[in-house]
């Protein structure tokens, strides 16, 4: 038992094979290229089948980690897509964007005193083998209720609820307000870091286990909450997302040339202006591009001025590296195709030429003091330290608000100050009866996982109504 | 896909009629709002004000000028044939209340748009005065149903082919100097539209304006469609597309219309070249 516990420690994590920086920086193409057979059985031999998983801690949803990562050393990968499938709608999805060294491999005991074991890259690897050589048998699905539930938006949290509960036998139909289904996952995350064939293929499983799907439903507009009940449906689940672009509020905001992040990246992803001419949909191209913000979301925009040609691209932030929110993977995939991190720097007005196109941008120096109420320490301007930076493209990614097309025509929905819809955090459940809701659109910008989590709670909650009432 | 049901060619071609079958929509649509049309799977998404709705029939009415390659989709798009996607309806209807005399403004496809504000000012109770202007007679449009909505049409063409020789607004002062007018509609090239306003201001009547800036999902996500207005940033997507005319910068919202012309006019001409060989 010892000898086979050293051994584990001795073997190196596997290392995820990317196409390389000077390459992928001017294609679309998806960065990591996945692991082989091998790479996953060697990396699976490393987990230490603890007794008491820190992982499964760490996992929004409670994916059992150390059960599929036994199943993948045993060669069962049917029964690994099983096992993760019991859990997560959408490993193939999570194993790409989870900020995984933050949840389960942050809490990984072999990532004590070395590398963690690479849970991500395994369910990825587990998710797309199915996909690609599975058997495409479907998992068990309970005998139908004839209860109706409309879900509202096919973000994350969405399909998540969606596949829990089609699974516990109701009938389920998805309402999305684009003209393709997947939310965020299609319109937000590029192809580079999730291809889109992924989503719809994980859409595709849904609708085989039985899920009903409509697009160009704006609900709030096409049809309102209160018809969906009139229709029939027995419960709601409003899974919106945040969806209301975040601008700066300086002079020169409108200038042409400043966009937010949202239509930016919608331009790149959802209607694939990356293709333009083939495509109709065009997108600007900078040559000098600015990204305002250090989430993931300026991470993706920032690498995606990159791939659409520019010749510098700048991302500008007030506090310091630390202080990033991104998914450390993604900064280190910037900084490897050529990102410039301007930090500790500030916008203050844009400025533009006699056709109203943006030229530049004044900034000024920032340092840090003391911690504000985020925990983080406070960006303090540096007087007299305005400088100009020249640009031709400002994509701003500073977050997103609550958008209130939904909800402003639902107006027994309570919400919180900011406009998000209050909702219990253990069950999803609103004030109104018979509707719940997830995500974003109740926690404000978060990632993927979380608003999986939040759709697992309420998927058990409406189950539970459905079967024993409010 | 929603299928067209009735397909019709005005003004020499340049402007096309298209009613579509939208049950959805059509149950729900009321004048000031609009659609989002996606042709074909590679298409653009364009917004378009509706021109009509018929909830019995289950069709929306659309009308749009061909000017790039995306509306010269559309317009190859036949009977029987339809859009793969049409999202509505968006934004905020118009407002309308009986005030006593109003005037309605329209220039060039706009008077699609104002057709059915038109109707609903004058259901209401409202005494409508009605000025619609074109280039030249040959591309104005909807004379008869504006003659209908109204109780009073004046024309106008630029090169005087037909009725007043010259521009809305000259007609538009003449009524404001004779009449007691509570509310202006002006729906129309972005140009007409300012100078509309400012006219109006001078006399100090209250005047609502149509807007169509670029935009791609319409539902208050992109903010592509951004507006100054009072000093203020709208989406004109969730706030508008109607807005307080005296108080839109207009010539920002002309600049912002500009944003992709260079792209527009590439694609178009390839677009007209691969068509005609």
């Amino acid at each position: 038992m010892a000898e086979k516990a050293e051994t584990k420690k001795t073997t190196p994590r596997q290392a995820m094979p990317e196409q390389k920086p000077e390459i992928r920086r001017r294609n679309f193409q998806e960065v990591p290229v996945g692991y082989t057979m091998e790479h996953a059985m060697t990396e699976a031999s490393r987990c230490l089948q603890c007794k008491k998983p820190g992982c499964v801690e760490g996992c929004p949803v409670g994916v059992d980690i150390p059960g599929f990562i036994n199943l993948i050393t045993k060669g069962d990968m049917t029964g690994a897509i099983r096992n993760l499938w019991a859990k997560n709608s959408l490993p193939a999805v999570c194993g790409r964007v989870c900020p995984q060294e933050i949840q389960c491999e942050g809490l990984c005991i072999v990532g004590k005193k070395g590398d963690a074991v690479a849970i991500g890259n395994l369910e990825r690897f587990v998710a797309d083998y199915e996909r690609m050589h599975g058997s495409g048998e479907l998992p068990p699905r309970e005998k139908p209720t004839g209860k109706k539930i409309a879900v509202v938006g096919s973000g994350p949290s969405g399909l998540t609820v969606a596949g829990d509960l089609v699974r516990k036998g109701h009938d389920v139909k998805v309402l999305e307000a684009f003209h393709k289904p997947g939310g965020v996952l299609v319109y937000g995350i590029p192809e580079f870091r999730l291809p889109k064939e992924i989503v719809f293929s994980e859409v595709a499983f849904l609708e085989r286990l039985g899920a009903k799907l409509e697009c160009n439903q704006v609900v709030g507009r096409t049809v309102s909450l209160d018809e969906l009940f009139e229709e029939g449906y027995d419960a709601v689940y409003l899974g919106v997302g945040a969806g209301l672009p975040k601008f700066m509020n300086i002079p020169g905001e409108n200038l042409v040339g400043i966009l937010s992040a949202n239509e930016y990246l919608t331009r790149a992803n959802l209607m694939k202006a990356y293709l333009y001419p083939e495509v109709d949909t065009p997108i600007p191209i900078g040559k000098n591009v600015v990204v305002l913000g250090a989430g993931n979301v300026a991470m993706d925009s920032a690498r995606t001025a990159m791939r659409l040609g520019a010749d510098s691209v700048r991302i500008v932030y007030r506090r310091s590296r630390d202080e990033m929110p991104a998914r450390k993977a993604e900064i280190h995939h910037a900084d490897e195709e050529g990102i410039e991190f301007f930090l500790l720097t500030a916008p203050t007005r844009f400025v533009g030429d006699d056709k109203g196109r943006l030229t530049g941008m004044e900034c000024l120096k920032m340092e840090l003091g003391e911690p504000d109420a985020s925990g983080r320490r406070r960006p303090i301007p540096v007087k007299g330290s305005e400088f100009m930076m020249d640009c031709d493209l400002v994509i701003v990614a500073v977050g997103a608000g609550a958008n209130p097309l939904l909800t402003q025509t639902t107006p027994d929905l309570a919400l919180n100050k900011w406009g998000y819809i209050n909702a219990d955090p253990e069950t999803g459940k609103t004030t109104k009866k018979g509707v719940w809701a997830g995500g974003d659109i109740v926690t404000g910008s978060a990632t993927v996982i979380l608003a999986m989590g939040a759709g697992r709670k309420a998927a058990d909650s409406i189950h539970n109504y459905l079967t024993w009432g409010w | 896909m929603f299928k067209i049901v009735q397909r019709k060619e005005m003004a020499g071609g340049t402007i096309v009629l298209n009613e579509i079958e939208a049950p959805l929509i059509a149950k729900k649509a009321k004048p000031g709002q609009f659609v989002i049309l996606k042709a074909n799977e590679a298409g653009e998404r364009i917004p378009l004000t509706m021109a009509d709705s018929n909830p019995e029939k289950g069709t929306i009415t659309i009308i749009y000028m061909v000017v790039g390659k995306s509306t010269a989709i559309f317009k190859a798009l036949k009977v029987g044939e339809g859009y793969q996607d049409v999202i509505g309806p968006l934004g905020k209807p118009t407002h309308l209340e009986k005030l006593g005399t109003v005037v309605c403004v329209g220039g060039g496809t706009g008077i699609a748009v104002l057709n059915p504000i038109t109707k609903g000012l004058k259901e209401i109770g409202n005494n409508v005065i009605s000025i619609i202007g074109a280039r030249s007679k040959d591309i104005l449009i909807l004379e008869d149903e504006m003659q209908v909505a109204s109780h009073k049409l004046h024309v106008c063409t630029d090169d005087g082919s037909y009725g007043h020789h010259g521009f809305v607004t000259e007609v538009l002062k003449q009524v404001l100097e004779k009449e007691d007018v509570k509310l202006v509609v002006a729906i129309g090239p972005v140009p007409m539209m300012k100078f509309v306003s400012k006219i109006t201001k001078d006399f100090n009547v209250p005047t609502m304006v149509s807007l169509n800036p670029i935009m791609v999902d319409g539902t208050g996500m992109c903010g592509g469609c951004r507006v100054s207005v009072g000093g203020e940033t709208k989406f004109a997507c969730v706030d508008g597309p109607e807005f307080d005319g005296h108080k839109v910068d207009f010539d920002e919202l002309m600049r912002r219309l500009q944003a992709y012309s260079e792209d527009e006019k590439k694609c178009y001409n390839d677009y007209c070249t691969l068509q005609q060989a």
